[in-house]
């Protein structure tokens, strides 16, 4: 067992876990916050979606031990416009992507105004893309939804995103 | 483990917890605008963009377990030796069940929708765990209990299994020609003929005859499937990830030989189902077997691997589809069969060919299905089962012969669209397909494409627009409901249907708030739990106008019950006036003799009812591709759709269900395919990874729209919505990849490689 300290949505967690435990697996299983989801656990349909000090991941393909001492955001811990946004574009059915989508979008947009290009991204010097819809759903395509709510989704992260 | 939760007070999280009694502290007093029809927010919005939407396997329990399955690695076979020790030995196993020790559990009922709708519920007639025989590929041979998730998957993979190998075959194409024609059931049409289909196409003067192949579909709900199950002595409660709740909890009765009424089932939030989760899969019955042996609350979530081996998917298909057409255009001759395998142990014929009775006023039509059994794991239902693979090879073909002919093919749709169906003359209840076509021309800009195909290249993409017809018939299932109405005006609904994502909360909170005169906000409705008024399956689309029948009905009785009210006054101005503090009505009886009754009235109504008229939804599909002329890779870059489907209740939730069949229809055309391994019927591609879903690069602006025109001999003209937005959807892609390309291609997927 590994002592490990995370602060989760701005309060200190320790947690005594295997090595081989994931942050996805800590979170719903040994802090029972199952808002953060798992769909697939090996990296393919981001719905386990956090962030880490800002930055998403996919917290299925972390471990738990990898993360000592950094500070784990979960859609528990989500206080943004996003979530209205989705609600109002209708940006989900079944609602089990959703998390990893608004945390996906949290990160994705702090990463666009930091200037990171996409991989449609045509200008790459300059002050960086225009967040258009195709920036959106190509930056936004490591998170899979399989009821087809894609274009809520990108109506509603267009709509935070501002002009 | 985190606060206790006891099992008996699980109303709350199928509740949608709205504002009632905040916002309508008061009675009305101005009647409440409609709220059918109306863009409503979904009511279970708030706990999904939260995180507080429970699904199966989030429901804390004191002293939690989890299981986690061995998978057979042989196609046909049996177990010789089973080696558990490894497994056992590692710290915090609790225990690894196998046949050797599992108790008996009951055989499965063979499913016969005759004798029992309920029957249906069996996945397989497999007795996993009861038997040494292995039937499939993938078939749970072992159930490890341990303290956490991590501990059970290592244990479970350290279980080793010696097999006898049977002999065997899971080779679709090897054993096609031993197919025999599928009979005929209560719930779908296997063969029809009307003339002489085969004489009329040998005289035709333009024909086409084709061959179409789709591959195997996983339904790839982003939930995967999840038990926890709880034995509190002889009673069994069960968190499911479950499409049909009450079909699953009398399968979980059946099988542990307990009374239906000690069984109850959960299942508030449900992460997709499509299909998946309307049978019930073998993960369900071993953790509820794990928690007997273990006498601990028990969990398990299949990894996505474990759905793979364990869950059944869509049919593979050959279909022949040929068409006869005078040289104006007329159809004389449509024949349409398949081919299709199912396991050996089980499986779900769809009715590929259905839409050859309903789509095309030719003179003569024949249609017809074989099947065979494979050695493989059942199939089972996907989204629009039958229709949607089906309406793939006759659009397709429409469109061949439409080239054949130098037609327009809406203009050669246009010209055969029935004024009765086809195969049988009887009246359609409702069917708009002409306007569907006339809108979404108009909508899409049809009357500019250029007819000849590669015409439209712009820069190194080869642009083509394609189109295609939309149909899926409209059912209706029984439903049990009970409504209640205080003197605040407060409205509460109460029955176990299911929410995936349909929005049938919502949806029938708006028909409740105007049945009852009371707003929106002031309904209540409890649902996804077994100790409600007995809901519908969630299947055939049929789910929100089946519960909305029973609703309405109840409603009235309800109002009859209270009485007239004064000029002016509510019903629930008239309870207070009155002295009466609620009112309640029941649709539907609980006890074992009333549902059969029920059941049998409700069989009967609903089969004269489609003894008269046709009834389905249909539509027109209109879509726009790009393929790079040099690496042959395809995109869809517009879609607009037009929707005949009665009335819509909630135009938000509702155009998100046409929207999510188009996408996943859009899956099926370009890259969607399970890999069978014909030699040792594995699944070769178990995964997100290697199963490819449309994500958000794939799928454009999708444009859907619909006629909202009620259909007369519907519960307030809503006919469904679910289903129908799949269909046709791969056949308007292929259709628009031969206007790009000139290329004709039959296989699905529609991949680069087959471009090029």
């Amino acid at each position: 067992m590994v002592e490990v300290r995370l602060r989760v949505n701005g309060t200190a967690r320790e947690i005594d876990v295997e090595p081989q435990v994931s942050l996805l697996d800590a979170l719903r299983e040994r802090l029972g916050m199952t808002g953060t989801k798992k769909g697939c656990d090996q990296g393919a349909c981001g719905a386990c979606t956090v962030l880490a000090d800002g930055e998403r991941i996919c917290s299925c393909l972390a471990l738990a031990v990898q993360y000592d001492g950094r500070e784990i955001t979960t859609i528990e811990g989500v206080d943004h416009p996003l979530q209205a946004a989705f609600t109002e574009h209708d940006g989900f059915q079944c609602g089990y992507c959703t998390p990893g989508q608004i945390c996906s979008a949290i990160g994705m947009l702090a990463e666009h105004k930091a200037g990171a290009p996409s991989a449609v991204t045509e200008e790459l010097d300059g002050d960086g893309a225009e967040l258009t819809d195709d920036e959106i759903r190509e930056r936004m395509s490591g998170n899979l939804c399989r009821c087809g709510a894609y274009n809520g989704i990108v109506d509603a992260v267009r709509e935070v995103a501002g002009p | 483990m985190s606060s206790p939760h006891s099992p008996g007070t699980h109303a709350e999280p199928g509740t949608h917890p709205g504002p009632a009694g905040t916002r309508s502290a008061g009675v009305p007093a101005e009647p409440a605008p409609a709220a059918v029809g109306r863009a409503v927010d979904r009511v279970d919005a708030p706990a999904k963009v939260t995180g507080r939407a429970r699904y199966a396997a989030e429901f804390p329990y004191e002293d939690l377990a989890w299981a986690a399955f061995t998978y057979a690695t042989v196609t046909r076979g049996r177990i010789t030796a089973i080696d558990t020790a490894a497994a056992s030995a590692l710290p915090g196993v609790i225990a690894v069940i196998t046949h050797l020790d599992a108790p008996r559990m009951k055989p499965s009922p063979k499913p016969n929708p005759i004798r029992s709708m309920e029957s249906m519920a069996t996945a397989t007639s497999v007795d996993y765990l009861n038997t040494p025989e292995v039937h499939w590929n993938g078939q749970p041979v072992a159930v490890v209990v341990a303290e956490d998730p991590e501990t059970a998957a290592h244990a479970a993979e350290s279980v080793a299994v010696t097999y006898e190998v049977l002999p065997h075959s899971a080779d679709f194409a090897a054993e096609e020609r031993h197919a025999v024609p599928q009979r005929n059931s209560v719930i779908q049409h296997a063969s029809g003929t009307k003339g002489d289909a085969d004489a009329a196409l040998a005289a035709a003067p333009v024909s086409v005859d084709l061959r179409f192949t789709t591959p195997r579909h996983h339904h790839n709900a982003l939930e995967p499937h999840a038990t926890t199950a709880v034995w509190d002595g002889g009673r069994l409660t069960v968190h499911d990830g479950t499409q049909n709740i009450h079909w699953l909890r009398s399968q979980l009765a059946t099988k542990f030989d307990v009374p239906v009424g000690d069984v109850r089932v959960l299942a508030p939030f449900v992460g997709g189902g499509f299909g998946g989760k309307s049978m019930v899969w073998p993960g369900t019955i071993l953790t509820a077997l794990a928690a007997r042996v273990t006498g601990r609350p028990v969990r398990a979530a299949l990894t996505r691997e474990g759905v793979y081996r364990s869950v059944g998917g869509r049919q593979p298909s050959v279909q022949r589809v040929a068409i006869g057409a005078e040289r104006d255009g007329g159809l004389t001759a449509l024949i349409h069969t398949s081919t299709a395998p199912m396991g050996k142990v089980g499986g779900a014929p769809e009715q590929i060919t259905s839409v050859a009775r309903h789509m095309y006023g030719a003179e003569h039509i024949r249609h017809r299905q074989y099947t065979l059994g494979l050695d493989t794991l059942s199939t089972t239902n996907m989204r629009a089962p039958g229709e949607s693979i089906g309406s793939f090879a006759m659009e397709a073909a429409v469109d061949e012969l439409a080239y054949e002919l130098g037609l327009d093919p809406v203009e050669l749709r246009l010209r055969n669209e029935p004024s009765s169906n086809p195969i049988d003359g009887k009246p359609f209840a409702h069917r708009q397909l002409t306007e569907c076509f006339a809108n979404g021309a108009s909508l899409f800009g049809w009357p500019a494409r250029s007819f000849e195909p590669r015409s439209m290249r712009e820069g190194s993409s080869l642009v083509g627009w394609g189109t295609a017809a939309a149909y899926h018939p409209a059912w209706q299932l029984p439903a049990n409901v009970t409504v209640r109405l205080d003197a605040r005006g407060r409205a509460l609904v109460r029955c176990a249907f299911h929410e995936m994502g349909m929005g049938t909360a919502t949806a029938q909170s708006q028909i409740a708030a105007d049945a009852l005169g009371v707003p929106f906000e002031a309904v209540t409705v409890e649902y996804g739990d077994s100790g409600l008024p007995t809901g519908p399956g969630a299947g055939g689309s049929a789910q929100t106008a089946s519960v909305a029948s029973s609703l309405l009905e109840a409603c009235e009785k309800l109002k009859k019950s209270i009485g007239t009210p004064r000029e002016g006054e509510s019903y629930a101005q008239l309870l207070a006036r009155t002295g009466r503090d609620h009112a309640e009505a029941v649709v539907g009886s609980e006890t074992r003799v009333g549902k059969r009754v029920g059941q049998v009235r409700f069989t009967a109504k609903y089969l004269r009812e489609q003894r008269r008229w046709m009834k389905a939804a249909c539509g027109a599909h209109f879509c726009e591709v790009r393929v790079d002329a040099d690496t042959g890779e395809a995109r869809v870059t517009r879609w607009v759709a037009v929707f005949d489907v009665g009335r819509v209740v909630n135009a938000k939730t509702a155009a998100s269900q046409l929207r999510g069949g188009i996408v996943m229809g859009i899956g099926q055309a370009l890259t969607e395919q399970t890999l069978l391994d014909p030699r040792t019927g594995r699944i070769m591609n178990p995964s997100l990874s290697e199963y490819h879903v449309p994500v958000h690069a794939d799928v454009p602006r999708i444009d859907v729209s619909w006629l909202d025109d009620p259909d007369p001999t519907m519960p307030l003209g809503i006919v469904g919505v679910g289903e129908v937005g799949i269909t046709g959807v791969a056949g308007a892609v292929a259709n628009a990849l031969h206007h790009a390309t000139g290329r004709r291609l039959r296989d699905l997927p529609l991949t680069l490689e087959k471009l090029l």
